[in-house]
């Protein structure tokens, strides 16, 4: 049992802190108001080749492993969660299915654009009727000919208007769900940004229409009939990156507080010598701490090439739960500022409500955790 | 072009400070590489791209100074040597450091055409090593520089004197110390992290070097170790403008003691 990170993972964290801090921090409370999509922050992290971190050098990836893009999304959400989640999708739902399933030829066209941060990844799955239960997707793939043919729409997706291709789902048979690599700029091909958000922002969160989109053999991901597996491989290893980005979004919401009750007097002395307000703060890094050793470990089963299913939805579940208590007292301690944008934990607050839900709602995480248990 | 970079694994700077049984407490602190002396690196790295060569950075430390010399390989040095002189115990100063230096670039047959280091450590904040060092390989230094211009054979820097700048001008080979505004660091690049564990490292220690304990232990003493006294509430002085005045003449004489 070892529980130090390794010389690199410690390197990471320290460049990722400082470049949050430095790259990250300085304009999220605008980009939050005006909704203004980070481009050149993930410019920036490609040039320090960021972009395919856990993915081998051969497809211009880094060759670190899973805890550490656990670190980076960690440390980019606990200043800006809408450049967490912008990350944590384009690593585990953009680049990790076409590293995973894709052919060599698909990892040589797609995977190397991706890593190297020319485009985002994206990966559309989610429609009006069907997140989960993929029994209720809508969107067909009919093949004439030598191609195929697709139509539906896709709700919700993360990074398209900045991704040259997304990874979708589609029916191509009665049952039977097929993943296609659809370039965004396709005919037929809409991409729609129009969401009015609770929080994140400045991340992009899209709407897919698909009209007669046509695509050939070559662009099915992988195998066709393997779509509804691929993606419940796919959202295991994203529900680290969920973790993560609950973990980072709570540990910057927990640190405002406890600055915060450091300053802030009344009735004579600092609140953080009173006894309420320090039982919040003790829960809210005891919380933490264990949410953090659950994603790590989730990441380190992952690691290992072991099985992490349970341990993915516990570390995503019990650690967005975490976020959104700990961002609830963190505003409590604030008080009427709390209230404020100017003090960032009520962005906080609204941000972290998003990890209950992506990637699978809690209610599904415990439905996940219940069936690998045995129930 | 051959770089020697000098540098010191410090606390970080966000670091509270306290005490423990008269010595700063090191437990659970967060150590950084100097921030004088990562401006050093990034000069070093700078030159390395303008004019090739091979950047080998220097530390004396305990083992975890390791770290210091990784992020600095991390950033683009090439090879490090890492001095324990932990044998010493508290017998050190800027003098001992000097000479282990000193003693480790001869050991090491380490050739340079320049030597970068921070102008001081913000821990010890002396600002002696550097020019100490200078004088016993018997080369010229220039300290707290801002720009630095290599030629031919010529060096040119601005050298920060007070706020005010001074142009010099030199020769390799050199020393220079670096002041804040020489260069911005890089952040290190993901490939130059995963990296940096594979590049050589040379540890020494005490025995390996070619000094006499006596000649090298601390010239100086420290008597005490103290926090600075916490700050007292100010004081807002108030009624008509001459009466302010004389008060404040008053306290100046009598309570603070400064006229």
């Amino acid at each position: 049992m070892n529980f130090d990170l390794t010389a690199e993972q410690k390197m990471i964290r320290k460049l990722m802190r400082d470049f949050a801090e430095g790259e990250v921090a300085p304009g999220a409370d605008e980009r939050d108001r005006t909704k203004r999509f980070p481009k050149e922050i993930f410019e920036k992290m490609a040039d320090l080749n960021l972009m395919g971190l856990p993915f081998p050098e051969e497809y211009g990836g880094g060759g670190a492993d899973t805890i550490s893009f656990a670190i980076v999304v960690e440390e980019l959400s606990r200043v800006c969660a809408s450049t967490g989640i912008t990350y944590s999708a384009h690593i585990s739902l953009g680049c990790a299915p076409i590293y995973l399933f894709g052919t060599e030829e698909q990892k040589q066209k797609y995977l190397i654009p991706l890593c190297q941060g020319k485009t985002l990844g994206a990966f559309g799955l989610t429609e009006p009727g069907a997140g989960s239960d993929a029994g209720g997707t809508r969107t067909k793939a009919v093949k004439k000919g030598d191609t195929w043919v697709i139509n539906g729409s896709k709700c919700f997706i993360t990074n398209a208007s900045y991704a040259k291709f997304v990874s979708l789902t589609a029916l191509t048979g009665e049952k039977e769900i097929t993943a296609f690599i659809v370039p965004t700029d396709a005919e037929g091909f809409t991409v729609v940004d129009s969401y009015h958000k609770m929080g994140l922002h400045s991340s992009n969160t899209t709407e897919l229409v698909l009209e007669n989109v046509k695509v050939t053999d070559r662009e099915i991901l992988g195998e066709r009939g393997k779509g509804y597996k691929q993606f419940l491989i796919t959202l295991d290893g994203g529900r680290i990156g969920i973790g993560a980005m609950a973990v980072g979004i709570a540990q910057g919401a927990y640190e405002l507080a406890l600055q915060y009750a450091k300053e802030r007097v009344q009735f004579g002395q600092k609140i953080s010598k009173f006894q309420a307000i320090q039982h919040k703060l003790a829960d809210m890094a005891m919380e933490i701490e264990l949410a953090r050793l659950m994603v790590y470990k989730a990441a380190w089963l992952k690691d290992q090439g072991r099985k992490f299913t349970k341990e993915a939805s516990m570390c995503k579940l019990y650690a967005s739960e975490v976020a959104m208590r700990v961002c609830n007292q963190a505003v409590q301690i604030h008080g009427g500022y709390g209230y404020m944008h100017d003090y960032k934990v009520e962005r906080f607050f609204r941000d972290a409500k998003l990890t209950e839900i992506g990637e699978g709602t809690s209610e599904i995480q415990r439905n996940i955790i219940a069936r690998e248990i045995g129930c | 072009m051959n770089i020697l970079v000098c540098l010191k694994q410090t606390f970080d700077t966000e670091e509270k400070i306290t005490l423990e049984n008269g010595r700063i407490n090191e437990e659970g602190v967060e150590f950084v590489i100097n921030p004088y002396d990562e401006y050093a690196v990034e000069e070093a790295i700078k030159l390395k791209e303008q004019f090739g060569g091979e950047v080998t950075v220097i530390t004396i430390g305990p083992e975890r100074a390791e770290q210091a010399l990784r992020t600095a390989m991390a950033m683009g040095a090439d090879k490090g040597v890492i001095v324990d002189i932990e044998d010493l115990g508290d017998n050190v100063d800027e003098h001992t450091i000097a000479q282990v230096l000193a003693a480790t670039i001869k050991e090491e047959d380490l050739a340079f055409d320049i030597i970068l280091c921070g102008y001081m450590a913000i821990d010890d904040g002396s600002a002696q090593v550097g020019p100490r060092l200078a004088e016993l390989l018997e080369i010229p230094h220039i300290s707290t520089i801002t720009k630095l211009t290599i030629d031919g054979n010529k060096v040119t820097v601005d050298k920060d004197v007070e706020g005010d700048v001074e142009v010099i001008e030199s020769t390799l080979p050199i020393l220079v110390t670096a002041q804040q505004g020489l260069n911005e660091p890089r952040y290190p690049s993901l490939p130059g992290i995963m990296k940096a564990k594979k590049k050589p490292l040379t540890r020494l220690e005490l025995d390996d070097l070619d000094l006499d304990e006596e000649e090298i232990v601390a010239k100086t003493e420290t008597i005490e170790v103290f926090l600075p006294p916490k700050k007292q509430a100010g004081k807002i002085l108030q009624g008509e403008l001459v009466d302010q005045a004389k008060e404040l003449v008053h306290l100046l004489r009598n309570e603070a003691k400064v006229i």
